[in-house]
C-alpha cells in the first residue's frame, strides 16, 4: 500500500499564503477527513496532495517520492482525485465516463482488455449504476451524478483515494448514500480514503482519523472520539457548542448553541 | 435486480456507426474530388477523369486532369482535411463548440501577414505562402503568450484568441485602405479563401503537413479524451494537462496554418465540419477522422457549386463555405444560448 504524506507545506494562491509549514501522514488503509471552517484551506490541502497545487515549499511525498517528481500517469495509478463538482461534457453516457477512469492504465500500445471491461463493471455495480449505464451523465439526478463520477474514480483502481467535499449539492439522502459508498470502499477493499467534509457530525461518524484545520494550520488529528471535544469546536468554528455521544454510533455529535438558547435543555 | 449483460466493447473505440460515418464521407469525397475535375472549359466524364488518376486513357485528359486540375482538387481536399481536423481538436481542447481557428484568430493572423506581403511589397519575394505560415505561427503563439497565467485554460484561450482575431482584423483592413486598388483586389482575392489557380508547389507543403500532423493528433486522442472532463480530472487521470494541451494546439495551429498558406482563410469549414461530423456519429465530441473527411466534402463541394452556379465569374470557395456556414454557426449559437 502507497503511503501518503507531506511535510514542511507552504500553500498559496498568487500572494496570499494558504497553508504554511504543515507536516501531515495519512493513515494507509483509513478514513480520514479533513475540517475546518471556510477558507481554512482544507481544500488547498487536498489539492496539494492530489498534485492539483505545487507547493511554494515543502513536499508531498507518494511512497517516499516527491509526488511532482514521479511520471503524471504513474501518480495516477497509485492516487485518484475527485474534485469539487466536476462537469461532465453533453451527452456522455455514464459507462463512458467510468469507462475513461481507465486511462491512467492504458496507452497506444495497451488494448482495451477485459481487466478495464471488469474494473468499469465492478464500479458500475459498487455504486449501483448499471442500469442506467447507458443515460447521459447530465440527465440524472444530482445524486446519481456525483454517483458517476466516484465510480470513474473507483474503476481508476487507485489504492488511495481523494474526495473534494463529495456529498456538496447532495439532499441529505443522498449524502448518506454516497459516505456509505465510501465506507464501502474503505471496509471491502481497504484503499485509502481523504476526503473534505463540511458537516462536523458526518465527519465524526464515517472518519477513522480527523484531521482539524484552522487558519492554514492542523489544531487536531486523531480519532474523533479522542480529538473532537466542544472547547475545540468552539476555538475552531467560534461556535458554542454540547459535544455528546451519538445515539446511532456512538461517535461525537455537535450541537451548536447560538445567541438565542442557552445551552441548558429544558 | 436483473442483471445486464457485461459490457464487451472497448468504451472508446469507434463505434459501428462511427466507421459507417467514414466510409459513406470517404465515398462522397472521393466522388466530389472526381466531379471537380471533370467540369471546366474542357469537360470530361467522370470514368475519363478515374482512368486519367490511374495514368491511362487519353492524352489530353492525362495533360489536363494531372497537370491543370488535379493540384486543385487536392489542395481542396487536403485544406478540408486539414480545417476539420485542426476545428476538431480546438473545440474539444476548449471544450467549447465555438471554438475555432477562423474564430481564435489563426487565420486572421494569417491573413494580416499575407495583406502585409502584399501591400508593402515584400510578398513577392517572401511567396504567400510563407506568409500565411509564419502568420498563423506566430499569432498563435502570441495568444498563447497573453492567455497564460501560471498555465492556461481553454476558456482564456478563446477570450484573449478573440480579441487578438478582432487587432488582426483591424490591422487588415488598414492595410487595405492603403493599398493600390490593383494590390486590393490581390489581396481580397486571397482573403476569401480560394482554390484558382493552385498547382503543385501548393500541394507539397501542406500534404506534407496533413501526413505527419494528423496522425499525431489521432496518437492525442487519449489526452483529448481526459482533457474534456476537466484539467482537474484530466490531471487526476495522469495527463498531463499543459504539455498535452500545447502539444494538441501546435498541432491544431500547424494543420490551419499550412491550409490557409495554400487555400487562403476558407471560412467556417473549421467550425462547422467537426460539428457535423460529431452529430452524423452521434458522439460527445467531433471524432477526428470523420471531421477531416466532412472538412474535406465541405470544401471540395462548395468549390464544385462556386464554378457552376457562376462559371463565368469563377466565384472563390469561400463565398459558398460562407454562405454555408454562417447559417449553421447560428442555429449552433442558438442551440448553445437555449441550453444554457
Amino acid at each position: 500500500m502507497p503511503e501518503l504524506s507531506a511535510t514542511g507545506l507552504r500553500l498559496a494562491y498568487h500572494d496570499l499564503v494558504v497553508v504554511d509549514d504543515l507536516d501531515l501522514t495519512v493513515p494507509t488503509g483509513r478514513i480520514s477527513v479533513i475540517v475546518g471552517a471556510n477558507a481554512c484551506g482544507k481544500s488547498t490541502l487536498l489539492r496539494a496532495l492530489a498534485r492539483l497545487l505545487a507547493p511554494r515549499a515543502g513536499v508531498v511525498h507518494l511512497d517516499g517520492r516527491s509526488i511532482h517528481a514521479i511520471p503524471t500517469r504513474q501518480v495516477a495509478r497509485e492516487l485518484g482525485i475527485l474534485p469539487q463538482a466536476p462537469v461532465a461534457p453533453e451527452g456522455l453516457t455514464v459507462i463512458d465516463l467510468v469507462g475513461r477512469g481507465r486511462a491512467p492504465h492504458r496507452s497506444l500500445w495497451r488494448q482495451w482488455s477485459t481487466v478495464d471491461d471488469s474494473a468499469v463493471l465492478e464500479a458500475l455495480r459498487a455504486t449501483d449504476l448499471v442500469d442506467l449505464a447507458e443515460r447521459p451523465v447530465d440527465e440524472l439526478s444530482g445524486g446519481q451524478r456525483q454517483r458517476a463520477w466516484i465510480a470513474m474514480a473507483i474503476a481508476q483502481g487507485t489504492p488511495i483515494l481523494l474526495l473534494d467535499e463529495p456529498t456538496t449539492f447532495l439532499d441529505l439522502a443522498h449524502q448518506i448514500d454516497v459516505l456509505d459508498l465510501i465506507l464501502d470502499l474503505n471496509r471491502r477493499q481497504g484503499r485509502t480514503i481523504v476526503m473534505v467534509l463540511h458537516d462536523l457530525n458526518q465527519a465524526c461518524r464515517y472518519a477513522d482519523h480527523v484531521i482539524v484545520m484552522k487558519s492554514g494550520k492542523i489544531v487536531a488529528k486523531g480519532a474523533p472520539g479522542e480529538v473532537i471535544t466542544g472547547g475545540l469546536v468552539e476555538e475552531v468554528f467560534d461556535v458554542r457548542c454540547q459535544v455528546t455521544p451519538d445515539p446511532v454510533s456512538g461517535t461525537p455529535l455537535i450541537i451548536p448553541i447560538g445567541r438565542h438558547h442557552d445551552g441548558k435543555a429544558g | 435486480m436483473t442483471e445486464r449483460q457485461a459490457p464487451t466493447r472497448r468504451r472508446d473505440a469507434p463505434t459501428r456507426r462511427v466507421l459507417g460515418v467514414c466510409a459513406v464521407l470517404a465515398a462522397a469525397g472521393f466522388l466530389v474530388f472526381c466531379a471537380g475535375m471533370a467540369v471546366g472549359d474542357y469537360p470530361i466524364g467522370l470514368p475519363g477523369v478515374v482512368s486519367a488518376l490511374l495514368g491511362s486513357g487519353d492524352a489530353a485528359d492525362l495533360l489536363v486532369v494531372r497537370e491543370l486540375r488535379l493540384p486543385r482538387a487536392l489542395v481542396g481536399l487536403l485544406a478540408g482535411v486539414a480545417f476539420g481536423v485542426s476545428g476538431a481538436v480546438l473545440q474539444t481542447v476548449t471544450r467549447n463548440p465555438l471554438a475555432s481557428p477562423d474564430m481564435i484568430g489563426i487565420n486572421a493572423g494569417a491573413a494580416t501577414a499575407v495583406v502585409a506581403g502584399i501591400v508593402l511589397g515584400f510578398g513577392p519575394g517572401v511567396g504567400t505562402q510563407v506568409l500565411g505560415l509564419a502568420g498563423g505561427l506566430t499569432t498563435a503563439l502570441v495568444i498563447y503568450a497573453l492567455a497564460w497565467k501560471r498555465g492556461t485554460t481553454g476558456y482564456r484561450i478563446v477570450l484573449v484568441g478573440i480579441g487578438v482575431a478582432a487587432v488582426c482584423t483591424s490591422t487588415t483592413d488598414y492595410l487595405l485602405t492603403k493599398a493600390q486598388i490593383f494590390q486590393a483586389q490581390q489581396a481580397l482575392g486571397w482573403l476569401v479563401g480560394n482554390l484558382g489557380g493552385r498547382g503543385w508547389e501548393h500541394v507539397r507543403p501542406l500534404a506534407l503537413a496533413t501526413v505527419v500532423l494528423v496522425p499525431a493528433a489521432l496518437a492525442m486522442s487519449a489526452w483529448l479524451r481526459t482533457l474534456q472532463l476537466g484539467d482537474e480530472v484530466a490531471t487526476g487521470l495522469g495527463t498531463p494537462v499543459q504539455r498535452a494541451r500545447l502539444a494538441l494546439l501546435l498541432t491544431s495551429v500547424g494543420l490551419v496554418g499550412f491550409a490557409t498558406a495554400a487555400a487562403g482563410p476558407i471560412l467556417f469549414v473549421a467550425l462547422i465540419a467537426p460539428q457535423i461530423a460529431q452529430r452524423l456519429a452521434g458522439l460527445v465530441r467531433p471524432p477526428l477522422i470523420a471531421s477531416g473527411l466532412t472538412g474535406a466534402v465541405v470544401v471540395l463541394t462548395s468549390d464544385l457549386a462556386a464554378r457552376e452556379i457562376t462559371p463565368a465569374a469563377q466565384l472563390p470557395v469561400g463565398v459558398v463555405t460562407g454562405a454555408l456556414g454562417a447559417p449553421v454557426f447560428m442555429w449552433l449559437l442558438a442551440r448553445r444560448n437555449r441550453d444554457a
